[in-house]
């Protein structure tokens, strides 16, 4: 069942580095599973714990959030905002009774199309493993 | 009143329909409330595209449009521009999918997922407000980071137009790199016969304002408005009393390195870098000097007859605003310590490339005289290895650019300087684009029979005398043993430690090899991400010297047309807070990094001139109070129901 | 002349008790001598906790003869939701008065839990529970997780509070009396707090405190470092708590336009953090229960079904 299991994921990017990081992967030709949808929003801080609740009660399997790397942030430090943020909803989420792991922030910044391929399909390849969320059975 | 919409399709030849079944896209967002029209077309971004778009929004009488194509990063002020006859350019969407689509996934996925992101741009595009651009004044000044040759070629440019230009420079003199070189390829001009006045006009111009041994402590701001502080660090030396006579300096007890000379040649604790440095004035160095508090020592002082000495000068700390900012830091090569083939370049006669460049010099170590370092014999045996530590996985996956060319000029010099000495040359390939360089290539080959062997350095050791390179030909097959006395290695070139600290202040991408990520590759090879900032020379990816002082000059055409209008057009996708409905948390407040949040009558209050619109504070606020601009909640929670 | 006639005619109120505290019931009485001029308004027509009345009476009543019924207390047993339904039925008003019957309030934390594990915790392996019986006859079904009112009848007003502050009832009761039912402010406590002016320029958390941990200087709790759920709560008991020196832990509710009260706390105090790395998760996981924290009275809307359960 988990085999044919297409999981959908949503995913938070920033426009200046992870968005750039992924239109790179796309100009380097890198293929990655296309479960993953891109959401385009000026910051990583931008990302509010409602958006990720909202998206996992749409029926999002997984979300993804993309940001600069620490010290880079366009914006000085939104995107240790969302880090802590993100910690915090790692902790609810365990709390609920989801695997936190559903949950997944990374940094890619404009060079970094490879690593943006590479751990795109490294997440669709976890919540594969993890199956359909718990949010699924209840809607 | 319900939008109506309409959806263009792109082509993109076949980078997007060759993968993306497009017309089934089009079929699929026409049943998408609010879309009245969809199409598809070869290349949108043609003028036929464009005037198709003109067309139908006419014909369709539609009041906002998505065109599904490439990034917005490529297209978005093209297709904005083109409905800016009919409507507010924020009606204007891209849905990206050529990026993120057609070119990393393949078939039936690749079309449900475009049509996917249509949807969602829909979504999105139904809720935008139209805005108009925040003006915001320039600060018609532009800073120049580094000065080197692409720095001095971008002040004078911006200065020549009329425009004020601070130019800071961390070393005590401006010159850079190409003050070390001794002659430039292919011409074989002598390098500082050509930088240095250059320098000079630099120096002397009225628009410039020069900050030599001095370096960015902080940069805040954005385009326009950029507020710099720099540090000038204190030389001891007052540069308008000191004649360079050169007295202090013979007086001074201290010997260290000169890093100038690649540490190829002392200096003293008080010093000046080469001859014809500017400013033109000694400088005291703290570190190596035997103290300056409490003193020890004062032979300098007592020697200044100019009285230029001033012990107790202090480091200053001075505030600049500018308008525009250029970085022309330059490069480092690759440290060959890493480099455990060619012994680490411990042994004194595996020299880089930069060191042999002084060694040609006149004004060098050696005179201009061509020495094997451990003995001081002329080498009559010479190798040189290029690709050391580019091309190369374990190192630097990139080619370096200019090692092709210098190499041939060294062997060349080389020649002309020992004429019975014997020069071999190691190679990948041998890269000469550049105008006259191939013949250049040609005739060092071919004159001057340097010997060019195609293969890799496995090994250098030392045996008595010698140095022992051992090799293979990949042309022949054969291995090869040279007995060297002097091995010259064509360091990789790397970004500097230095551009990575001004990289973060400016928030600025950089990729492995430490250059700074330009807006894109081929068509804003000079700008930053963020406007208002541009790059030169090295620091963006190794080049030779036409291509940095190209760059520099683009760079400064492009400050010049932002300083060509009085007022600056500022996105309007800043925050908006019900004002009403807030209750003075200040949360907003504690987290904006602008400053745009301040306090009024208990309320928080948005500055809209300081935002920049990054959103974190509409994220943080509790009450939900706070939108940002065509970026609301709403907005992003409808484009999330539709993707999913 | 037709309000003037209707001015005499007193409306009928009923109220009920689901799954709560009761605290709900007492606090009608909090209101005093307004009380009086109620009652000259209202005439209560169903209320268990303060008068002689069978279920089987309600049922008799003909459907929509009540003017306003008041539930609270959250839905947790077959009975609570039976009654809702009937109330429902009999009334032209539905509101849910307090914050159990609105969100869930602190029973709601039971959603955390199944009913195998809530039982065996309360009648089993509870040190004060003596004799150790299982509830099993003759009682009405303990549902398998708590609800809300709205998640089982269409609900018409809210009364927030836990339970509903003084100032807040009155209000509510006034506009609920003419018909209206929007009332009640729609900003956070911070704009009334008693503590507003001790706010610093900005607030930089770089270490949390529970509130006995720290003696308070009198200033912002959130300055201070205690969590205080003021910011994301609606305003309208002009800070009893806080007052009473203790931080707000959020029963009036959301505002407006926040969905999930938690996470819009979670959020701002997270963006409030000035830490350094090092200490980031030392200091986020000082924070020992998250859901308790910020769901203190919202469990129940965030685990509508009882806690999830995920896979491996």
């Amino acid at each position: 069942m988990k085999e044919d299991f297409e999981p959908k994921i949503v995913a938070f990017l920033c426009n200046w580095c992870a968005y750039a990081g992924a239109d790179m992967a796309g100009t380097s030709r890198l293929k990655y599973p296309a479960n993953v949808v891109p959401i385009k929003v000026m910051c990583s801080g931008r990302v509010d714990p409602e958006f990720i609740l909202n998206a996992f009660e749409k029926g999002a399997d997984g979300v993804f959030i993309g940001g600069c790397h620490p010290g880079d942030c366009h914006y000085v430090n939104g995107n240790l905002r969302t880090r802590r943020r993100v910690k915090m909803m790692k902790k609810l989420l365990e709390q609920m009774g989801v695997n936190p792991k559903r949950l997944r922030l990374e940094w890619i910044s404009a060079t970094e199309g490879a690593k943006f391929a590479r751990v795109i399909k490294e997440f669709v390849e976890e919540i594969k493993e993890l199956g359909p969320s718990p949010w699924r059975e209840r809607r | 009143m319900a939008r109506r919409i309409g959806v263009f399709v792109c082509h993109c030849g076949v980078n997007i329909a060759g993968v993306v079944d497009v017309e089934r896209v089009a079929e699929e967002i026409k049943k998408h409330p609010n879309v009245v029209f969809a199409t598809t077309y070869q290349y949108m971004c043609s003028d036929p595209g464009q005037n198709l778009i003109r067309q139908k929004i006419e014909e369709e009488n539609l009041d906002a449009v998505v065109i599904a194509a490439c990034s917005p990063a490529m297209h978005e002020e093209t297709f904005r521009n083109v409905c800016k006859d009919y409507f507010n350019p924020y009606r204007c969407e891209m849905a990206n999918i050529r990026e993120q689509c057609s070119w990393v996934h393949d078939g039936k996925e690749a079309t449900e997922k475009a049509i996917k992101i249509v949807k969602a741009t829909v979504e999105k595009l139904k809720e935008n407000e139209d805005l108009l651009p925040i003006l915001v004044p320039v600060e018609k000044r532009c800073l120049v980071i580094g000065g080197g040759i692409a720095g001095i070629q971008a002040a004078l440019d911006i200065a020549d137009a009329g425009y004020e230009v601070i130019l800071v420079e961390k070393e005590p003199s401006i010159g850079g790199r190409m003050a070390q070189l001794s002659e430039t390829f292919p011409t074989l001009d002598c390098s500082q016969c050509i930088l240095t006045p250059k320098m000079v006009a630099l120096s002397r111009h009225p628009k410039v304002k020069l900050y030599a041994y001095s370096e960015i402590l902080d940069i805040s701001g954005y385009v326009g408005n950029f507020t710099v502080k720099i540090l000038k660090k204190p030389r001891y030396v007052d540069e308008d009393k000191c004649t360079v006579c050169g007295d202090c300096e013979k007086v001074c007890p201290v010997i260290v390195p000169n890093e100038f000379e690649m540490g190829r040649k002392p200096r003293k604790a008080i010093y000046i870098p080469f001859p014809q440095a500017v400013p033109s004035t000694y400088t005291l160095d703290r570190e190596a000097c035997l103290g300056l508090a409490p003193l020890t020592c004062a032979q300098c002082k007592d020697a200044c007859e100019a009285g230029a000495i001033d012990y107790d000068m202090q480091p200053k700390i001075v505030e600049e605003k500018v308008g525009a900012i250029i970085v022309a830091t330059g490069y480092n090569l690759y440290d060959k310590n890493k480099l455990v083939e060619y012994g680490y370049g411990e042994d004194d006669d595996i020299i880089t490339s930069l060191e042999f460049e002084r060694m040609l010099s006149a004004s060098g170590p050696t005179q201009g005289k061509i020495i094997k370092p451990s003995t001081g014999e002329v080498p009559k045996k010479i190798v040189f290895i290029q690709c050391a530590g580019s091309r190369d996985r374990q190192h630097m996956p990139y080619c370096s650019s200019i090692c092709c060319m210098y190499t041939a000029k060294h062997a060349l010099l080389y020649k002309h300087h020992v004429p019975d000495g014997e020069a071999y040359v190691f190679y990948i390939d041998i890269r000469a684009t550049g105008k006259g360089y191939e013949e250049f290539i040609a005739r060092v080959m071919e004159e001057e029979r340097i010997n060019y062997i195609r293969g890799k350095v496995a090994k250098i050791y030392r045996e008595g005398n010698k140095l022992i390179v051992c090799g293979v030909d990949t042309l022949t097959g054969r291995r090869i043993e040279i007995k060297a006395d002097l091995v010259v290695l064509a360091m990789a070139i790397v970004g500097k430690e230095e551009t990575k600290e001004i990289a973060k202040l400016l928030k600025v991408a950089i990729d492995e090899g430490g250059f700074l990520k330009e807006s894109h590759p081929k068509l804003k090879p000079v700008e930053a991400l963020s406007r208002g900032i541009y790059f030169a020379g090295c620091c963006q990816s190794p080049k030779d010297i036409p291509s940095a002082v190209a760059q520099a000059s683009a760079a400064a055409s492009k400050v010049l047309a932002l300083f060509a209008k009085d007022r600056l057009e500022k996105d309007p996708l800043v925050a908006v807070i019900d004002e009403e409905h807030c209750s003075g948390c200040g949360v907003c407040i504690s987290v904006c990094p602008y400053g745009a949040m301040t306090w009024q009558n208990g309320k928080a209050k948005c500055i809209e001139a300081l935002c920049e619109g990054c959103g974190t504070c509409a994220a943080a606020c509790p009450s939900n109070n706070i939108e940002m601009r065509n970026f609301k909640d709403e907005q992003i929670e409808k484009m999330v129901e539709v993707v999913i | 002349m037709e309000g003037k006639k209707m001015k005499n005619v007193k409306k009928k109120i009923a109220m009920y008790w689901g799954a709560g505290c009761g605290g709900c019931d007492v606090s009608l009485l909090g209101i005093h001598e307004k009380l009086l001029d109620l009652l000259d308004e209202i005439e209560i027509v169903f209320w268990p906790c303060a008068m002689d009345i069978k279920y089987e009476d309600l049922e008799k009543m003909e459907d929509k003869s009540i003017d306003i019924a008041f539930y609270n207390g959250a839905i947790r047993t077959e009975e609570n939701e039976e009654i809702a339904k009937l109330l429902r039925k009999k009334a032209k008003l539905m509101v849910a008065y307090g914050s159990c019957a609105i969100e869930g309030c602190v029973i709601g934390l039971a959603n955390l839990y199944n009913k195998k594990e809530i039982f065996e915790a309360v009648y089993l392996k509870n040190e004060t529970t003596k004799e150790k019986i299982l509830p099993s006859r003759d009682l009405p079904e303990f549902l398998p997780y708590l609800k809300t009112l709205d998640q089982v009848v269409k609900v018409d007003a809210f009364i927030p509070g836990c339970p509903p502050p003084k100032p807040v009832l009155e209000e509510a009761l006034d506009a609920l009396l003419q018909g209206k039912t929007k009332f009640g402010k729609e900003v956070a406590l911070c704009e009334e707090c008693p503590r507003k002016d001790t706010k610093p320029e900005k607030i930089e958390i770089s270490k949390f405190y529970r509130w006995h941990e720290k003696e308070d200087n009198g200033e912002c709790f959130l300055a201070q470092g205690i969590i205080c759920m003021g910011p994301a709560t609606r305003a309208g008991c002009k800070g009893e708590c806080i007052s009473a020196n203790i931080p707000c832990t959020g029963c009036m509710g959301a505002l407006p336009r926040v969905r999930d009260q938690g996470a819009a706390m979670l959020s701002a105090i997270a963006s409030l953090l000035d830490v350094e790395d090092e200490k980031e998760d030392e200091v986020i996981d000082s924070i020992k229960d998250i859901i308790g924290t910020f769901y203190k009275y919202s469990t129940a809307k965030l685990l509508p079904r009882g806690g999830m359960k995920d896979e491996s």
